[in-house]
C-alpha cells in the first residue's frame, strides 16, 4: 500500500474528505456534498456514474468499470463480476450463480478466493474477494479523488439490511485497506430515504414508507416508519429471482429464440456469443426503460452472424410479466409482513437501476392507493435518479458525520442509543365529541414512533368557544372492507370515487381509526370565537407521558403527566 | 419538531359537571411498547443521539442548542460597561459640564477615544437605567437629577462627533505622560514612549499611525516614525476651552471682541500644542538609542573606505620604511665585516712579515751557529759563502717554507745537522728547478 493511503485511521475529523459510497454487486456509485450540502453523485474518469462493479485483468493491466464489462466477452476468465455478496461469507453460503459467466468464485481457506492471471507473467494467482474488493474501492477513492481534487480518505458505505456482522467486518477491512477510513455503514433503503427527505422541499412528516431496491442480482424491499426525520424498519424482504438480471434474461431469451428461426443455431450455448446477447440485452433493457422502442444488434453474435432486431416497450412488459408480476408480489408480501396495509403507506420509493423501468412503478401505483407518492422517476417527475438515492444519501449520512470524532460516531450508533421503545398505538385526541364511541380520532403520535417523541397538534375550538374537553386517547388503524353492490353504489351519491370503478361487485376499502384507551382529560376555558388549541404530548423513554393543552396566543394552559406503565 | 400539524375539525365542548384538579384529568397510562431498533441516520437521529447521550429532554435540549447558538450575542453585552462610580461624581452639577469627565460619567474611562458609538450608547442606557431620577425616589433617595443632567449632557458631547471630537481635543486624561529620564532607563524606554505616542496619534488626521517600535525596530521604521511625527497633522483643536460668548444680542463690539480673543487663544494653543509635540518628539528622539546606532552605523560604513584607504597607504609606507631600514642595516654590516677583515688581514701579513724575518734570523743564526760550517775562524769569504747560499735560498722559498725550514732548524746544535738540512733544502730547490746548482756555493 502506498503512504497517501496510511492516514486512513488516523484521519483527524478536520482532515476528512468524505464521500459517500453505493457498493453495490452489479454497479457501484460515488456521491460528494456540494459546499451547500446537496450530495452529487460523481462520473468517473469514462463518465459513468453507474460504475459496474467489475474488475478485469488483461496482460497484467487492471480495467475497472464498463471498461472491465467489455472485457466479459473476450477475457471472462481474468474477470471478476459479482463479488460483493460474496465479502465475508464462506464458500458453503455463497450462491455463484451471477459468477456463472466470469471468474469462478473458489474456497479458500475460510473466506471466498478467484484464480486469476492479475499479472502480465507466471502463473494465475488466488486473489480473496477481499482484494478484490479493496481493489475496485480503490478505484473509487481514486476517481473521487481526482473529481474533488482532494485526498478522499473516509466513507460512508451502504449495505443490503441483511448483511451480518461477519459481511460488515469483512466490507470495513477491505475498504480500510484501500484507504477509507468507513465512518458509517448505513442501510440502502434508509440511505435511498435520505436522500429524499434532505431535499429542501421535503417536510419533517410521519410517514411509512417503502423503499423498494430493484437492483441487478438482487431485490429488496423494506418498510420503514419515518417519525418525525428518526427512521425504524418495520419490516424488510429479499429476493433473488426477481431482479434486474432476470429481465435480461427474458430478453436474451427473446433475441435468441428469434436468432434460432434465422441462423438456426443458440447463441446461449457458446460463451462468447452469451456474453455478448448478454450485454446487448441488458443495453436494450434500458433503452426501452427511456423510449418506447429499442434496437438490439450484435455484430458477428455466433458463427459469424450479426444480428439486429426491434422491440417495442409493450412487447418487453409482456414476456416480462412473469418478473415484473414477481415484484409486485415482493411488495405486497413485505407491507403484510410489517403488519400494514397499503392504504397505511404514504411513500414507495423506487431505487436501484430497475427502478427506471416503468411498468414497475406503474404496477406499483395500482397496488397502492391513489394517496401514496410513488417515488420513481416514470410517475413523480421530481423524482431522484434511482441509481443514485442510495450514493446520495451515504454522501449526506458522511457531510452529516465527518467532523466528528470516530468514537462518538461509535457511541451514538451503539444499540445503546439506537434501541428503543416503539409505541404500539397511536395516540391522539378525540375531536366533535367527548363520546369514545362517536368521537373522531386525531393522531397526534403515530404508532411505531420512537420514544422519547414530542408532537404539537392545533385543533379548532367549535365556532361559538367556549370551554373546551381534550380528551386524549390511544388509537387503532383498522381496515374496513365494505363490498358495494354497483347498483346500489351507482343509486346513491358515492362521493367517493375509488381507483377502479368496474362493474363487479367492489370491495371498497378504507383506513379507519378505533378509538381505544382513553389516557386523559384536560379542559381549556373559555376559548375565543374561532380560536385555536395547541396540544402537546411528550412520551419520555420511559413512556411517562406529559400532555400540556392551551389556547394558542393565550398564556397559561393545562399541563399532566401520566406515571409510566 | 417546531413544526405542528393543523386539524380543521373542532374539539368537543365541556361537558356539564366534568372537573379535574387543575382541569386534568389522569385516567389511564399508555399501552406497552415494541423494542426497535431506529437506524442511525439522518439529522434528526444525530440529535436524538445526542439527547440520548447527555439524557436531555427535548426542551432541556431545545435551550441548550438556543443557548449555544445565542451565547456569542451574550456574552458581548455584558461586562465592559462596569466601572465603580465615583461618589465625588456623583454630585457634580450638570452646570460645569466642561469641566465633567464625559467618560467616567458613563463609565468608559478606560475606553476614552476609543469607545465605540454602540459602546456609548449602551454605556448610557445602563446609566440611564439606574440613575434617572424616578428609580432615585423609588429607592428612597432625593429627587435629585443633577448627575442624570450629567449623564444627559456627557451623552449629547459623546455622540456628536464635532462635539465628541472638540472633547476628545482637551481630554488631558487620555494623555500619556512622557517619561522621565530615569524612569525610560532599563530597557522600559521603548515601552513607556510607545504609550506617549500611542496617546499622541490619536489626534493625527492621518491613520493609522506608525507605532513607535522597540529595539529591534529597522531603520526605516523608526525614520517613517519620526518623520511622521514631525510632520504630524493633528486635528486637535481647543473650542472646547473658549471663553463663554454672550450670546445677548445687547453688545456686539463686545462679543466680537470675545469671539477674536477665543480665536487668539485657540491659535495661541494650537501652536503651543505643536510646540509641545515637536519637543516631543525632539526629547523621544534624543534619548533614541536606536538613533545613535543608526548614526554610528551609517558614519562607520561612510568612513570605511576612507579608512581602509588610509589603512592601506600606511601599510605601505611602513612596508617601504621597513624595507629601506634593512637595506641601510645590511650595508652598515657589510662594510663593518669588510673592515674586520681588511685589519685582520693586514695583521696576519705583519704577522707573516715578522714569521718570516724571525725565520730568516733563525737560519742565518743556524749558519751562525755551525761557524758557517768550517773549523775556527771562518773565512770572510767562507762566510759570504754560506751566507749567499742563505739568501739566495731564502729568496727563493715562501713563508711557509720558510717557517717549515725554520722550525727544522731551530733545535739542531751541530753543524753537520745544519749542514744536512741545508743542503736538502738547497737540493730541493734545485730538484724543483728554482735555484741553478751552480749559484749554490757554500751549501751544494
Amino acid at each position: 500500500m502506498s503512504a497517501e493511503e496510511a492516514p486512513a485511521q488516523g484521519a483527524t475529523p478536520g482532515e476528512r474528505v468524505a464521500i459517500g459510497i453505493s457498493f453495490g454487486n452489479s454497479n457501484s456509485s460515488i456521491a460528494v456534498t456540494s459546499f451547500d450540502d446537496k450530495a452529487e453523485v460523481i462520473a468517473n474518469e469514462d463518465g459513468d456514474r453507474q460504475i459496474p462493479t467489475i474488475i478485469s485483468y488483461v496482460d497484467g493491466e487492471e480495467y475497472s468499470g464498463q471498461q472491465a464489462k467489455q472485457q466479459l466477452i473476450r477475457n471472462y476468465k481474468n474477470t471478476v463480476a459479482y463479488f460483493r455478496d460474496y465479502l465475508g461469507q464462506d464458500f458453503k453460503s455463497i450462491d455463484p450463480t451471477h459468477s456463472h459467466a466470469s471468474a469462478h468464485p473458489q474456497e479458500h481457506d475460510s473466506t471466498v478466493a478467484f484464480t486469476i492471471q492479475d499479472k502480465e507473467e507466471g502463473e494465475p494467482s488466488t486473489v480473496t474477494v477481499s482484494e478484490i474488493a479493496t481493489r475496485h474501492l480503490r478505484r473509487l477513492k481514486q476517481s473521487a479523488s481526482d473529481y474533488t481534487g482532494k485526498q478522499v480518505n473516509s466513507a460512508v458505505i451502504t449495505i443490503p439490511t441483511n448483511f451480518s456482522e461477519k459481511q460488515k467486518s469483512a466490507l470495513t477491512k477491505a475498504a480500510t485497506d484501500a484507504g477509507l477510513e468507513v465512518l458509517q455503514l448505513i442501510h440502502e433503503p434508509v440511505a435511498a430515504l435520505l436522500a429524499y427527505d434532505a431535499r429542501p422541499e421535503s417536510k419533517v412528516a410521519d410517514k411509512n414508507v417503502v423503499v423498494a431496491d430493484l437492483g441487478g442480482t438482487r431485490s429488496d424491499v423494506a418498510v420503514i416508519a419515518s417519525r418525525g426525520g428518526i427512521y425504524t424498519i418495520l419490516a424488510t424482504a429479499h429476493d433473488y429471482e426477481y431482479a434486474g438480471v432476470h429481465l435480461d434474461k427474458v430478453l436474451q431469451d427473446h433475441f435468441a429464440k428469434d436468432f434460432i428461426k434465422w441462423h438456426g443455431t443458440d447463441p446461449r450455448e457458446d460463451q462468447r456469443s452469451m456474453a455478448k446477447l448478454k450485454l446487448e440485452s441488458e443495453a436494450t433493457k434500458k433503452a426501452l426503460s427511456i423510449g418506447t422502442n429499442a434496437n438490439f444488434s450484435v455484430e458477428s453474435l455466433a458463427e459469424g452472424a450479426d444480428y439486429a432486431s426491434t422491440i417495442n416497450r409493450l412487447r418487453y412488459e409482456t414476456i416480462a410479466r412473469k418478473v415484473l408480476d414477481g415484484f409486485n408480489r415482493l411488495i405486497e408480501g413485505v407491507v403484510k409482513k410489517a403488519g400494514l396495509d397499503v392504504l397505511e403507506i404514504d411513500e414507495v420509493i423506487l431505487s436501484g437501476g430497475t427502478s427506471h423501468t416503468p411498468k414497475i412503478a406503474k404496477n406499483f401505483a395500482a397496488i397502492f392507493p391513489e394517496s401514496t407518492t410513488i417515488l420513481a422517476p416514470s410517475t413523480t417527475p421530481t423524482a431522484i435518479n434511482p441509481s443514485e438515492l442510495q450514493a446520495r444519501g451515504a454522501a449526506l449520512q458522511a457531510s452529516l458525520i465527518q467532523e466528528y470524532e470516530s468514537e462518538d460516531i461509535d457511541q451514538s450508533t451503539h444499540p445503546a442509543v439506537t434501541t428503543v421503545k416503539h409505541l404500539t398505538n397511536a395516540v391522539g385526541v378525540l375531536s366533535i365529541t367527548g363520546d369514545e364511541t362517536k368521537g373522531i380520532f386525531t393522531p397526534i403520535l403515530s404508532a411505531e414512533t420512537a420514544v422519547p417523541a414530542r408532537r404539537t397538534i392545533h385543533i379548532n375550538v367549535p365556532k361559538e368557544g367556549g370551554d373546551v374537553l381534550v380528551k386524549i386517547v390511544e388509537g387503532g388503524s383498522h381496515i374496513k372492507v365494505t363490498k358495494e353492490d354497483p347498483a346500489k353504489t351507482n343509486g346513491n351519491k358515492e362521493d367517493d370515487s375509488d381507483e377502479d370503478s368496474d362493474d363487479e361487485p367492489e370491495e371498497r376499502r378504507e383506513k379507519i381509526w378505533k378509538v381505544g384507551k382513553v389516557l386523559a382529560e384536560a379542559s381549556v376555558k373559555d376559548t375565543k370565537k374561532g380560536g385555536k388549541v395547541e396540544v402537546m404530548i411528550n412520551v419520555a423513554g420511559d413512556l411517562a407521558v406529559t400532555v400540556a393543552a392551551r389556547e394558542v396566543g393565550a398564556k397559561g394552559g393545562v399541563r399532566g403527566t401520566l406515571s409510566a406503565p | 419538531m417546531a413544526t405542528h400539524a393543523n386539524v380543521s375539525l373542532p374539539l368537543p365542548v365541556l361537558p356539564e359537571g366534568w372537573s379535574g384538579e387543575k382541569d386534568f384529568k389522569a385516567i389511564g397510562s399508555i399501552s406497552a411498547a415494541t423494542q426497535r431498533s431506529i437506524e442511525p441516520v439522518g439529522p434528526h437521529f444525530l440529535a436524538h443521539a445526542r439527547r440520548a447521550r447527555h439524557k436531555r429532554t427535548f426542551s432541556e435540549d431545545d435551550r441548550i442548542q438556543a443557548q449555544e447558538n445565542a451565547k456569542k450575542v451574550e456574552d458581548d453585552d455584558s461586562g465592559e460597561i462596569s466601572e465603580p462610580e465615583d461618589p465625588s461624581m456623583l454630585l457634580r452639577d450638570a452646570k460645569d459640564w466642561k469641566q465633567q469627565d464625559h467618560y467616567a460619567v458613563l463609565g468608559l474611562s478606560k475606553y476614552r477615544y476609543k469607545a465605540t458609538e454602540d459602546q456609548i450608547k449602551r454605556a448610557h442606557r445602563k446609566k440611564v437605567l439606574k440613575h434617572h431620577p424616578d428609580k432615585r425616589a423609588a429607592a428612597g433617595g432625593t429627587e435629585d437629577d443633577s448627575f442624570f443632567k450629567c449623564i444627559q449632557k456627557a451623552t449629547e458631547v459623546l455622540l456628536d462627533p464635532i462635539k465628541r471630537r472638540q472633547f476628545d481635543s482637551v481630554d488631558e486624561r487620555a494623555d500619556v505622560e512622557p517619561p522621565s529620564k530615569k524612569a525610560a532607563k532599563d530597557g522600559k524606554y521603548y515601552k513607556l514612549w510607545s504609550a506617549v505616542f500611542k496617546a499622541e496619534g490619536r489626534f493625527s488626521k492621518v491613520q493609522p499611525v506608525p507605532k513607535f517600535g522597540d529595539e529591534k525596530s529597522t531603520k526605516e521604521e523608526v525614520d517613517a516614525f519620526y518623520n511622521f511625527f514631525y510632520n504630524f497633522d493633528s486635528w486637535r483643536s481647543f473650542e472646547y476651552q473658549d471663553e463663554d460668548v454672550p450670546d445677548d444680542n445687547e453688545n456686539r463690539d463686545q462679543k466680537r471682541h470675545m469671539e477674536r480673543k477665543n480665536n487668539n487663544a485657540r491659535k495661541k494653543k494650537k501652536t503651543e500644542d505643536s510646540a509641545r509635540l515637536r519637543k516631543l518628539v525632539d526629547d523621544a528622539m534624543a534619548g533614541d538609542a536606536r538613533i545613535k546606532q543608526f548614526r554610528q552605523e551609517a558614519n562607520a560604513s561612510k568612513n570605511k573606505k576612507k579608512l581602509d584607504k588610509e589603512q592601506a597607504e600606511r601599510d605601505a609606507k611602513e612596508a617601504k620604511e621597513k624595507e629601506k631600514a634593512k637595506a641601510e642595516q645590511d650595508k652598515k654590516d657589510a662594510e663593518e665585516k669588510a673592515k674586520v677583515e681588511r685589519e685582520s688581514n693586514k695583521k696576519n701579513k705583519e704577522q707573516a712579515k715578522a714569521a718570516v724575518k724571525k725565520n730568516r734570523r733563525v737560519m742565518k743564526g743556524s749558519v751562525k751557529d755551525a761557524n758557517y760550517f768550517v773549523e775556527g775562524e771562518a773565512p770572510a769569504s767562507a762566510i759570504n759563502a754560506v751566507l749567499a747560499d742563505v739568501e739566495l735560498i731564502q729568496g727563493k722559498i715562501d713563508a711557509d717554507e720558510t717557517a717549515e725550514l725554520a722550525d727544522k732548524l731551530r733545535d739542531l746544535k751541530l753543524a753537520a745537522d745544519i749542514k744536512k738540512v741545508w743542503t736538502a733544502e738547497a737540493k730541493r730547490l734545485v730538484d724543483g728547478s728554482k735555484i741553478k746548482q751552480s749559484d749554490v756555493q757554500a751549501l751544494a
